[in-house]
């Protein structure tokens, strides 16, 4: 029960980019297409899991044990930056056909603020490794459904006429306050 | 390019929010209120001149293939003493910054004048740079939350100027698109007569 309040919760009620702003940058910059925000999401799933675990493992067994708690944002970013590029030259070699998907979006998730952003929340929040780890991917999915929801608008948004000022960035940031008011419906729902 | 333009240029011509739409994560996360706005831009501020300074001073010494990874070391070495200086000296504002204030690593601004500014140029520049680019920063973090404190609450800097309760919308999440899209367009249309 506790872990469907989590995903719940994760998903809907906190989403991570429309309640909490974490991963502004990408959301804005590869939403143009449903198919780019597709890999995005994918690759996001994947690294921010990867991310949570390794970086609750050197959390709990080398800075608590050694006293360097404020070692955790060199260290988490530090991690993340490895992790990324590790993957990247792991499924060169593994899997191609999953590294055509996902390549080009990799590079970019070391500056997503939500993968060191959630690190940090699992820590901060005392999940253990399980619930940290489900916390994780509902929160990971909860980024793909707001890329893909709006990237879908968007779409829709290149046939429609907008005031000349409002066109690009200030439309998408409306668009974007709409989908969060949406949102808003879901609180109360954990 | 002299000094003053360069000083300036981060004020207002490439100005990080309005103009680049760079470090949208804190721009919208924190500016519930113009205090925080504020907060949040001076950490920012100085995150962004030291490294400026530390890395255009070890700029021969870094290779050229690992130079991204040793910014982001140098930024999180200076993230982590801002952290602790508020943690001590302001703990209010720090509580209320939260999650954010580790999250000036990522910001893409800092690492974007570390590589394209700071990495070509000597120190004083650099750090001139830094200095209307993080102004720049706080200026627009200022605004945006000084906007979203009026109408969400009608207080300024947490003056109460009318008695009741605001535009409640405007302090929560969604509030942060909307007004930032509708500053961001209002400057599109100055320029537009300009």
């Amino acid at each position: 029960m506790e872990i469907i309040i989590i995903i719940v919760g994760a998903i809907l009620v906190n989403n991570i980019v429309l309640a909490q702003f974490l991963g502004i940058c990408p959301f804005l910059g590869v939403s143009n297409k449903i198919s780019t925000a597709v890999g995005m999401s994918g690759a996001v799933v994947f690294v921010m899991t990867l991310a949570t675990l390794v970086t609750y493992i050197i959390n709990s067994y080398l800075l608590i044990p050694f006293g360097l708690e404020f070692l955790q944002t060199i260290s988490f970013i530090l991690v993340i930056a490895a992790l990324v590029q590790m993957v990247e030259i792991i499924l060169k070699k593994i899997s191609p056909a999953l590294y055509q998907a996902l390549g080009v979006f990799l590079p970019l998730i070391t500056t997503n603020c939500a993968v060191l952003g959630v690190a940090i929340i699992v820590i901060q929040q005392n999940f253990n490794l399980v619930g940290g780890l489900v916390f994780t991917i509902a929160t990971a999915l909860g980024y793909g459904l707001a890329l893909i929801i709006f990237a879908g608008l968007r779409e829709q948004m290149e046939l429609v006429e907008v005031p000349k000022s409002m066109k690009g960035s200030p439309i998408a940031l409306i668009t974007a306050g709409i989908l969060s008011l949406a949102f808003m419906g879901f609180a109360g729902l954990v | 390019m002299n000094q003053l333009q360069n000083f300036t240029k981060g004020l207002i011509k490439e100005n990080p929010v309005f103009v680049l739409l760079l470090g949208m994560c804190p721009t919208l996360g924190v500016t519930t209120s113009a205090i925080n706005g504020l907060g949040m831009g001076l950490a920012t501020l100085c995150v962004l001149c030291l490294s400026n300074i530390i890395i255009s001073i070890l700029k021969s010494l870094i290779p050229d293939k690992v130079r991204i990874p040793a910014f982001i070391v140098v930024i999180a070495s200076l993230v982590t003493i801002v952290q602790m200086v508020m943690e001590a000296s302001v703990p209010t504002l720090y509580a209320s910054l939260g999650l954010f204030i580790p999250l000036i690593v990522v910001n893409c601004i800092i690492l974007g004048r570390a590589e394209a500014f700071a990495s070509k140029n000597n120190i004083f520049s650099s750090f001139i740079d830094g200095l209307g680019m993080g102004l720049g920063f706080t200026l627009a973090l200022t605004i945006l939350g000084a906007m979203r404190e009026l109408l969400g609450a009608y207080s300024i800097f947490g003056l109460k100027l009318i008695q009741t309760d605001g535009i409640i919308v405007f302090v929560l999440a969604p509030g942060a698109f909307l007004a930032l899209g509708f500053i961001i367009a209002f400057i599109n249309s100055l320029k537009k007569t300009a």
